[in-house]
């Protein structure tokens, strides 16, 4: 347990410093001085001069690169070139934005996915078991863009029930908070859920061949009992990893999902950074998006061993 | 085997079988089985691989799987109703409570996410048979010591156990509830040869201090000798002969029987090293008649039709031309 600890930790830190230097290097290599980039092609050379001074652009990359990692580490995310404001306080703000959408998307996945997955594997001869089949097949097809557009025109424009778009924090009003927080969550969660669910069925088809779960009903348990207390947490160990792996994917339709929603969120930002040419924030926001994916995956790991005690290495 | 006239029908059979036959879509994997196990009898259900021994086990337990159906009778003592076709919400009150299996592969057997002190526990109190977690855990110690495991088996993980104490582990859950009837399939055919001594002993020291039956599938006629009183020798999913141990394997009167013995090293006064020649036939494709008619050196054209069953249901056989019955 402890070894398999640090080890993984081990993992993250150099997967988090090689992640930096793919940021940092790939922002470098970009044609153009990042001077010239943020002010644009009419500058004039001493307005340019003058922002490479101010933010140290002329200096050695690998002394650029220290001063933004060692930055970042304090919570220092360095200054807009464009906008000359600090980019730390607005990336926490966005970020907990996103941090809401997705995990409702991603309580959304898993609230449709769990019974829906395992419903069809217990019924996978039947007719309601296909059925669910062909439509998560379906929802596997439709992009998170398209299905939040398909609901803002259902919910919002032809019923009225929602509000088509907008954010607001929940600390200002709550049911305002839930009410916006709908139908983008539904958006993200739908699409992430049909995917899951194929996961959670083929998972729960594997524990369902398996002997010890032959012995639960030999023990007089009924079939979905069984499946309860001896199946889920044997299914959840590949269920959870494909979770890990599809936050990836959710924060990716977060950016797109957010612009559709207008939320003002890190995707949002992103984009905003992107079309104002505003490298530094894009650096960091993307920085910020592959630590996120960097850390639930080693919570993901974590996880396992919590729920396979096989992995608890010289426990007894 | 329709028993046209059995002599001495036993009227107070812990198990009673009649007609079981287990198909799987237009195959049928067992015919026309009937057995029946005494109280406290021991009787082993014996052929090679193949010869339809789990699926007569599974139809008794009601856990065939998917898309297998059985039909025919099962009857079960103290069970007011037919095994076979029996829904869901009452199989699962015989299940483990009064009907108990352990299976071939302890590997596998057990929930490799569960503590095996709960696992146990479980087994009893899905039936109530104690009043409250505390006293099924107690209890669990003293199954687990039962099987010689040490208490701190409880707290243990499949994974932290040999085979060999995993399936002690599955014997003291199954004997949980002092089930009527254990059904052992194969339970030691996966264990290393010097632990399968033990769980054999185990077994038997389980049920003869529950007075329960026992029935008990292996391929291996010398467990058989040292474990049963009475034995089934099943072939082409059909039960070709049955007796007494001493009798059938000193006395075999069926063809197949015959070759089973020959093959193995029990019968060393014979010197012959024969194996019976040919393969066991794929489901569904063993021959019209008797079924070991195309491995069958005895053969004639009468065996295209099915043979008899001669004699009573505890001690007789079907063929045509069976071995001499030696006199004493
Ligand atoms: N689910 C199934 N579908 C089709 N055939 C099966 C199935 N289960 C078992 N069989 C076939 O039935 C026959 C008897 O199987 P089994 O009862 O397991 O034999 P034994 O236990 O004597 O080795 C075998 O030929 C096997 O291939
Ligand atoms: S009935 Fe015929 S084929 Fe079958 S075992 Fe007897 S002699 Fe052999
Ligand atoms: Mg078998």
């Amino acid at each position: 347990m402890i070894i398999r600890l640090i080890e993984r930790t081990a993992v993250l830190l150099v997967s988090l410093v090689v992640s930096s230097v793919l940021v940092f290097a790939f922002m470098a290599v970009l044609p153009g001085d990042p001077a010239r980039v943020a002010l644009g092609v009419n500058a004039s050379d001493e307005a340019v001069a003058e922002l490479r001074r101010q933010f140290g652009l002329g200096r050695p990359l690998p002394t650029q690169y220290f001063d933004w990692l060692g930055g970042l580490l304090r919570g220092d995310f360095g200054t807009s070139y464009v906008s000359k404001a600090e980019i730390g306080p607005q990336v926490f703000d966005r970020f907990q934005v996103t941090l809401w959408l997705v995990l409702a998307g991603m309580v959304i996945a898993l609230v449709v996915a769990a019974p829906a997955g395992t419903v069809m594997a217990a019924r996978h001869r039947k007719v309601s078991g296909l059925a669910l089949s062909a439509i998560s097949q379906l929802g596997v097809a439709v992009p998170a863009f398209l299905a939040g557009i398909l609901l803002i025109m259902l919910f919002a424009v032809k019923l009225g029930w929602l509000p088509a778009n907008g954010w607001t924090p929940p600390a200002q009003d709550p049911g305002m908070f839930v009410r916006q927080l709908i139908l983008p969550a539904l958006s993200l969660g739908l699409v992430q859920g049909a995917v899951l669910t194929r996961y959670v069925r083929s998972a729960v088809l594997d524990v369902l061949r398996e002997d010890y779960l032959r012995t639960a009903r030999a023990k007089g348990l009924r079939p979905f009992p069984a499946l309860w207390r001896h199946g889920i947490r044997n299914a959840a160990v590949p269920v959870v990893t494909v979770l890990g792996l599809q936050l990836a994917t959710l924060l990716i339709g977060a950016v797109v999902v957010e612009r559709v929603f207008v939320i003002p969120g890190l995707g949002s930002l992103l984009l905003d950074g992107v079309s104002n040419r505003d490298l530094l924030l894009v650096q960091d926001v993307v920085m910020v998006l592959v630590v996120a994916v960097l850390v639930v995956n080693f919570l993901v790991d974590l996880l396992y061993v919590a729920l396979d005690p096989r992995l608890r290495v010289g426990s007894r | 085997m329709s028993v046209v006239a059995d002599v001495n029908v036993r009227t107070s059979d812990v198990l009673t079988v009649r007609g079981l036959t287990v198909t799987v879509r237009d195959k049928t994997l067992v015919s026309d089985v009937d057995l029946s196990v005494g109280p406290g009898e021991r009787v082993g259900l014996i052929g090679e691989s193949g010869s339809g021994k789990s699926l007569t086990a599974l139809s008794v337990l009601g856990l065939l799987p998917e898309d297998v159906t059985a039909s025919g009778s099962v009857r079960l003592t103290g069970v007011d109703h037919e095994l076979i076709g029996a829904d869901e919400r009452r199989m699962s009150r015989v299940r483990g409570r009064r009907l108990a299996m352990v299976f071939q592969e302890p590997m596998t057997a057990l929930n490799p996410t569960m503590r095996i002190g709960d696992q146990i526990a479980e087994a009893m109190l899905i039936h109530g048979t104690r009043p409250g977690r505390g006293a099924a855990r107690a209890a669990a110690v003293e199954l687990l010591e039962r099987v010689q495991l040490p208490p701190d088996t409880l707290r243990a993980y499949p994974h932290q156990l040999s085979g060999g104490q995993r399936q002690r582990v599955v014997l003291a859950l199954a004997l949980a509830n002092d089930p009527a009837l254990l059904i052992c399939d194969e339970p030691t055919t996966a264990l290393d040869v010097t632990v399968q001594a033990l769980v054999l002993d185990l077994i038997v020291k389980g049920v003869v201090a529950r007075a329960a039956a026992l029935l008990f599938i292996t391929h291996d006629l010398a467990v058989v000798a040292t474990v049963c009183e009475r034995v089934l020798v099943m072939y082409g999913g059909r039960v070709v002969e049955s007796g007494p141990v001493g009798e059938v394997f000193t006395r075999p009167r069926h063809r197949y029987t015959e070759g089973l013995l020959a093959a193995s090293d029990l019968e060393t006064t014979q010197r012959r090293l024969t194996t019976i020649p040919g393969n066991v036939p794929p489901a569904g494709q063993f021959p019209s008649g008797c079924v070991f008619r195309t491995r069958c050196r005895h053969a004639t054209e009468v065996c295209a039709t099915t043979p008899p069953w001669t004699g009573s249901e505890t001690t007789g056989f079907a063929c045509h031309h069976p071995a001499e019955a030696v006199d004493d």
